[in-house]
């Protein structure tokens, strides 16, 4: 880590728990509202982790968000354990899903969750492996830091 | 009508046609709501709305300090709402929150309002008044 970091933290996900997904997202954000973010970022931030959380929720065992932020930017890593994605392309065209009808009656499975995550990040890398599980590293910019 | 006072005409700029804002007051009163959740706080500035009940819907299209309209009945729409920092929500078509909504609507002090209305004549009424879509206000912003 670089000595301008200001957080450097780890959450578990399950996989298939409805109920307490969303948790890591909403604890991020008020731990970066906290910390003094521009409620923009804190915005952006928020939204990509509660759809990668989601998305971990929906299709794998497990997962592991990581997550750093120094005042200039945050990166937020996600990898699980689960079906992976076959065909990465599709994935991320907006109306694309293979949500079960379970998943669209949380309310999820709309098709929008990569595509949305990608829209709110400055950087959006993603790989997979069928059978094995997904890997997402996002960053996004905080500008010139921390408001004072 | 609406009582005075409960719609506020805002311009941004004198170059701009006026930004219609309800009080969440206003938006019971012509969507004929009960109030579950927030009773304190009907005073507060609503700017725009969306209505969806695919929440990734309204992480993509809602703006900060908007009102959400929804069937979806379970804590998710609560918690989309906190993410995405809408300010109120609206079940509509007489659904009720379940009770997990409804806790989480009260600890993160997020209002909740039902109406007995559809969502299509929900949307129609808020419309009527000028309340603006909230994907219109996000695409003129970006």
């Amino acid at each position: 880590m670089n000595d301008d970091s200001l957080l450097d933290l780890e959450f578990e996900i399950i996989g298939g728990d409805f109920n307490q997904a969303g948790r890591v997202s909403t604890k991020l954000k008020s731990i970066l509202k906290e910390v003094g973010f521009d409620p923009q970022v804190v915005r952006r931030v928020a939204i990509s982790t509660y759809e990668a959380e989601i998305n971990v929720v929906m299709y794998a065992r497990r997962g592991v968000l990581r997550f750093k932020a120094s005042p200039q930017k945050i990166v937020i890593i996600i990898e699980d354990e689960g079906q992976g994605i076959e065909d990465i392309e599709e994935a991320m065209k907006e109306g694309y899903s293979t949500a079960t009808d379970e998943m669209r009656e949380m309310g999820f499975g709309a098709g929008m969750g990569l595509p949305n995550i990608k829209r709110n990040s400055d950087q959006f890398e993603i790989t997979s492996e069928v059978g094995r599980g997904t890997r997402l590293e996002v960053t996004i910019i905080a500008g010139d830091g921390t408001r004072s | 009508m609406v009582a005075k006072g409960e719609v506020i005409d805002k311009a941004n700029k004198k170059s701009e046609p006026a930004t219609v804002v309800l009080t969440l007051r206003g938006v019971k009163e012509i969507l004929s709501c009960e109030v579950l959740v927030g009773e304190d706080q009907l005073g507060m500035e609503i700017w725009g709305a969306c209505a969806a009940d695919l929440m990734s819907d309204v992480l993509a299209f809602s703006i900060p300090d908007s009102l959400l309209l929804t069937g979806l009945v379970n804590a998710q729409s609560v918690r989309t709402a906190d993410v995405a920092e809408i300010k109120a929500l609206v079940y509509i078509r007489g659904k009720r929150p379940n009770a997990g909504a409804l806790q989480l609507a009260q600890e993160k002090g997020i209002p909740v309002l039902a109406s007995e209305l559809t969502m299509y004549e929900a949307c129609g009424r808020l419309y009527l008044r000028g309340l603006k879509s909230a994907a219109t206000i996000r695409s003129k912003n970006e």
